[in-house]
C-alpha cells in the first residue's frame, strides 16, 4: 500500500486490474485504492508478472503492506530472458512463502474503542474518528490526544470506501486537516512583487495566433515554467520539511492547484516541470485538470509535488496569498492578469500586470531567499521566448 | 489562592498534638462540651490523644467509661438531645460496630422522627485503618460505610490544621458528625498556620495541582498519595491530588472538576473495593462527568481480605505509593 500523501497510514484497495499471471511493466496502472482524495490509481514501479494477489478488494491495509506479488520484482529470482509464459506456471520463487502477514486491523464494522471525551472532541471538529486505525490510550483506545492529533492532519488515514470517485466532504475535511496543520506549524512569511507581462502578453498573442485551438497556451503555462526554473536558482523552496529538518527535493515536481467542480482542491504533480516545454506543460495541465476533476489521478501525482504553484486564472482575485502545503516549504501564487498603470521610462503607459506571491516556511528560508525567487521570477517572465 | 499566611509564622507539630489542641480547644471555649469513651481518662486514651486531659478538666468532663460501646454512645446521643456538646470516643472504628444501633438508629433518626424537636449535636471520633500490625479485628477502614447514612457527616482529617479545626465545625453541627482519624497519621508533623482559625467540614480540597490525572483520596492515604505524585512527577506525569476531608456529603463539584481538568482519575481507598467509598466517587464521576473522561476509570484498594497481621502480608494488602504510581501511569502512558 503506497503512501498517497505524506499524512496517510492507511487505505482501502477497491479494485485490481490485474490478476495473477498478467505482466506489468513500471507505469502500469494495477489497482486503485480509495483516499480522501477520491479513488487514486496504483502505478506499480516494477517489471514482471503478478504472481499472487495477497490483499482482496474492499479490504482495508496500512501503509507499507505488501498488495501483491510480482515474479521478477527485485529480491525474487530475475525474470527469464526467454519463454516468460513458461515461467508464470512456474510455482513463484522462495520469497512468495514468506509473504510478510497482513498486519491485523480492526474491521471497520468492528466497534470503536474511544474515551468519551475523544468522541466529544470529534463531534466538536466534525472529525470522524474511524480514520484512526490505532489509539494511543488504554487497551489502544482512541483518546483525546490522537483526536487532537489526526485531526490536525498529522496522521490522516481515510476511512474505508463507500464507493468510487470523490468524497467532497472528505476532501473539505483533508483540506481542513492539512491547512490547519500548516498555519499551526509552519511559521509563514509572504512576499509579493509585481511582475509587468506587457512582452509575455504581446509573445502568448503571437504565439496562439500561429496555432490550432488545441495548442493554444495560456499564460498560467508561462507562470508555470517561470515559477519552475526559478527554483533552480533557490532550491532552498523546492523540498520538503520532515522530522525537524528541511530535506531538498533532487527534482523539481511542481504540484499544480486545481479547483474542482463542487469545491475542493487538489494539487497534483507535473513531474520534471522545469524540464518540460510550454507545449508539453500546457498538455500536462489540460490532462491534469481533466483527470482530476474525473477523479482519476494516479498515486504518484499526489505524493510527488515539491512545491506548490496556484494561479487563479482570469476569473480569480488580483493577487493571492497561499497556505503551504505541509510538508512543502513554499508555494507560489499567481494573482488575475490586470491591466494597470505602469511607469516606463518616466511615462505612465497601460500595461499587462500580474502579482506574484511567495509564502515560505521561514524555518527553512528568509526573506532573502524569497526576494531573489520572487526577481527571477519576474526576470524570466520578461523573456518569455527563452522559457 | 494562598492566603499571605506567612509560612513563617506558623507551629510545627504532631497530628495527635493537634487533635489534642482541638479537644482542649473545645473544652475551654463551651461549658457543654465533655468526653467519653474508653480509657479516654486515667489512661489518656489508646493513643494518647487525652492524655493530660483529665488533670486539667477533671471526672465531670473528661469521663472514663465502661467497654461497652452501645452504652456510652447511647450516653452521647441523649446527652446530646438534652443540649449537651459530647464528644464520644470509639477507640476504633471495628469496635464502633457494637454501637451502629445507637449511631444509626437513633442519632441519625431521631431529629428527622421528632420533626426537628430534637437536635443531636453529637460528634464521634474514632481511629480507622490498617499499618499498626495489630490484625484483623483493629485494622479495618469502615469510614465507608457511615458515608452511606444520610443524616451524618463524615469527616476525614489528613493533615494537622483538619484535625486541629474539624472539631470546631463538627461542634457547630446541629446533626451528628463522625470524625475519623486514622492510625498512621499521630505521629506526622505538619506545620500549623499560626493565624489559622477554622476549616471548612464541607469541601475537598486540592492538596497538590496537575494536569494530567486526578488522584482522589483522602485520610491516611493521603501521604501516599503525595508520595506517589512526586515520584510521577519525576517522570514528567503532573498528577493532582484531591483531598476528600468530608466523606458525606461529598464535595461531587471538586471532584468533577478536577476531573473535568485532567481527564483521567485514580481513586485511593484504603477501603476494600466492593461496595466502597470509591465505588461511590467512581460512579458519581461516571454518572456527571462521564464526557469529560478520556480514559477508564481506576481504583487503588486493599486487598479484599481481612487485614493479615504480618507485617509484609499487611502491606502487601494495603494501597502502597508504588501501586498509585503504576496505575496512574498506565492512564497516561499506557504501555
Amino acid at each position: 500500500m503506497p503512501a498517497l500523501g505524506a499524512d496517510m497510514e492507511a487505505g482501502t484497495l477497491v479494485e485490481w486490474l490485474v490478476k495473477p499471471g498478467d505482466r506489468v511493466k513500471s507505469g502500469d496502472v494495477i489497482a486503485v485504492v480509495e483516499t480522501q482524495k477520491g479513488a487514486i490509481e496504483v502505478e506499480v514501479f516494477l517489471e514482471g508478472v503478478v504472481s499472487n494477489i495477497l490483499i482482496p478488494e474492499g479490504e482495508r491495509v496500512p501503509v507499507g503492506t505488501v498488495l501483491a506479488q510480482i515474479d521478477g520484482a527485485p529480491g525474487a529470482a530475475p525474470p527469464p530472458l526467454i519463454e516468460p509464459a513458461v515461467a508464470v506456471l512456474k510455482p513463484g520463487p522462495q520469497i512468495l512463502a514468506q509473504a510478510p502477514p497482513t498486519p491485523v486491523i480492526a474491521a471497520p464494522s468492528s466497534r470503536l474503542k474511544i474515551t468519551p471525551a475523544a468522541r466529544r472532541r470529534a463531534a466538536a471538529l466534525s472529525f470522524d474518528p474511524t480514520m484512526i486505525v490505532k489509539g494511543t490510550g488504554v487497551e489502544g483506545s482512541i483518546r483525546l490526544a490522537d483526536i487532537e492529533t489526526y485531526a490536525s492532519g498529522a496522521k490522516l488515514v481515510q476511512r474505508p470506501a463507500k464507493k468510487k470517485g470523490l468524497d467532497l466532504s472528505q476532501m473539505r475535511q483533508a483540506i481542513a486537516a492539512a491547512m490547519s496543520r500548516s498555519k499551526r506549524e509552519i511559521p509563514h512569511y509572504y512576499l509579493t512583487e509585481t511582475v509587468d507581462l506587457n512582452t509575455a502578453s504581446t509573445w502568448i498573442e503571437r504565439y496562439n495566433a500561429e496555432k490550432p485551438p488545441v495548442e493554444r497556451i495560456l499564460p498560467a503555462v508561462l507562470f508555470l515554467r517561470a515559477a519552475a526554473l526559478a527554483l533552480r536558482e533557490q532550491p532552498q523552496l523546492n523540498g520538503a520539511y520532515e522530522n525537524g529538518a528541511f530535506i531538498p527535493a533532487s527534482s523539481i515536481h511542481v504540484g499544480w492547484a486545481i479547483s474542482l467542480r463542487g469545491g475542493g482542491l487538489i494539487a497534483p504533480a507535473i513531474r520534471d516541470t522545469d524540464r518540460k516545454s510550454l507545449a508539453e506543460l500546457m498538455a500536462a495541465m489540460r490532462d491534469l485538470v481533466e483527470r482530476a476533476r474525473r477523479g482519476n489521478l494516479r498515486s504518484s501525482e499526489l505524493t510527488s509535488p515539491t512545491i506548490t504553484v496556484t494561479s487563479v486564472g482570469d476569473r480569480g482575485a488580483e493577487s493571492v496569498t497561499g497556505i503551504i502545503y505541509p510538508p512543502q516549504v513554499a508555494i507560489v501564487g499567481f494573482g488575475r492578469v490586470v491591466v494597470r498603470p505602469w511607469v516606463v521610462d518616466g511615462r505612465i503607459e497601460s500595461h499587462p500586470l500580474v502579482t506574484v506571491s511567495l509564502a515560505a516556511d521561514h524555518r527553512v528560508t528568509d526573506g532573502h531567499i524569497g526576494g531573489l525567487y520572487l526577481a527571477a521570477v519576474g526576470r524570466l517572465l520578461q523573456e518569455p521566448d527563452k522559457l | 489562592m494562598n492566603a499571605p499566611q506567612a509560612t513563617a509564622a506558623a507551629t510545627r507539630l504532631t497530628y495527635r498534638e493537634a487533635c489534642k489542641q482541638a479537644l482542649r480547644d473545645a473544652l475551654l471555649s463551651d461549658p457543654r462540651v465533655f468526653l467519653m469513651g474508653e480509657d479516654i481518662g486515667r489512661y489518656g486514651g489508646c493513643y494518647a490523644v487525652t492524655k493530660g486531659l483529665l488533670e486539667e478538666f477533671g471526672e465531670e468532663r473528661i469521663r472514663d467509661t465502661p467497654l461497652s460501646e452501645s452504652a456510652f454512645v447511647g450516653a452521647g446521643v441523649g446527652s446530646a438531645m438534652v443540649g449537651m456538646r459530647p464528644i464520644v470516643e470509639i477507640m476504633t472504628v471495628n469496635f464502633s460496630l457494637l454501637a451502629l444501633d445507637q449511631i444509626v438508629n437513633n442519632a441519625v433518626t431521631i431529629p428527622h422522627m421528632s420533626g426537628g424537636q430534637f437536635a443531636i449535636p453529637l460528634v464521634i471520633r474514632m481511629t480507622t485503618g490498617g499499618g499498626r500490625r495489630v490484625a484483623a479485628q483493629h485494622s479495618r477502614s469502615l469510614e465507608g460505610w457511615y458515608a452511606h447514612i444520610p443524616g451524618l457527616r463524615v469527616l476525614t482529617p489528613a493533615t494537622v490544621e483538619d484535625a486541629r479545626f474539624m472539631l470546631k465545625g463538627a461542634l457547630a453541627d446541629p446533626n451528628p458528625v463522625i470524625i475519623f482519624e486514622h492510625v498512621m497519621l499521630y505521629n506526622m508533623e505538619g506545620d500549623l498556620p499560626s493565624d489559622m482559625k477554622e476549616v471548612d467540614i464541607a469541601h475537598a480540597k486540592v492538596r497538590r495541582a496537575g494536569r494530567d490525572v486526578s488522584l482522589i483520596t483522602y485520610g491516611g492515604s493521603l501521604f501516599k498519595t503525595l508520595q506517589a505524585a512526586d515520584a510521577l512527577a519525576s517522570e514528567g506525569i503532573e498528577a493532582e491530588v484531591i483531598d476528600l476531608r468530608v466523606l458525606r456529603p461529598l464535595d461531587t463539584k471538586s471532584i468533577l472538576d478536577s476531573v473535568a481538568k485532567t481527564r483521567r482519575c485514580v481513586i485511593i481507598d484504603e477501603g476494600w473495593r466492593s461496595g466502597s467509598i470509591s465505588a461511590e466517587v467512581g460512579m458519581r464521576i461516571a454518572e456527571e462527568g462521564f464526557f469529560e473522561l478520556d480514559a477508564p476509570l481506576r481504583r487503588v484498594c486493599s486487598r479484599e481480605a481481612p487485614i493479615p497481621y504480618a507485617a509484609h502480608l499487611e502491606d502487601a494488602c494495603l494501597p502502597q505509593a508504588a501501586t498509585i504510581v503504576a496505575v496512574a501511569r498506565e492512564l497516561v502512558r499506557p504501555s
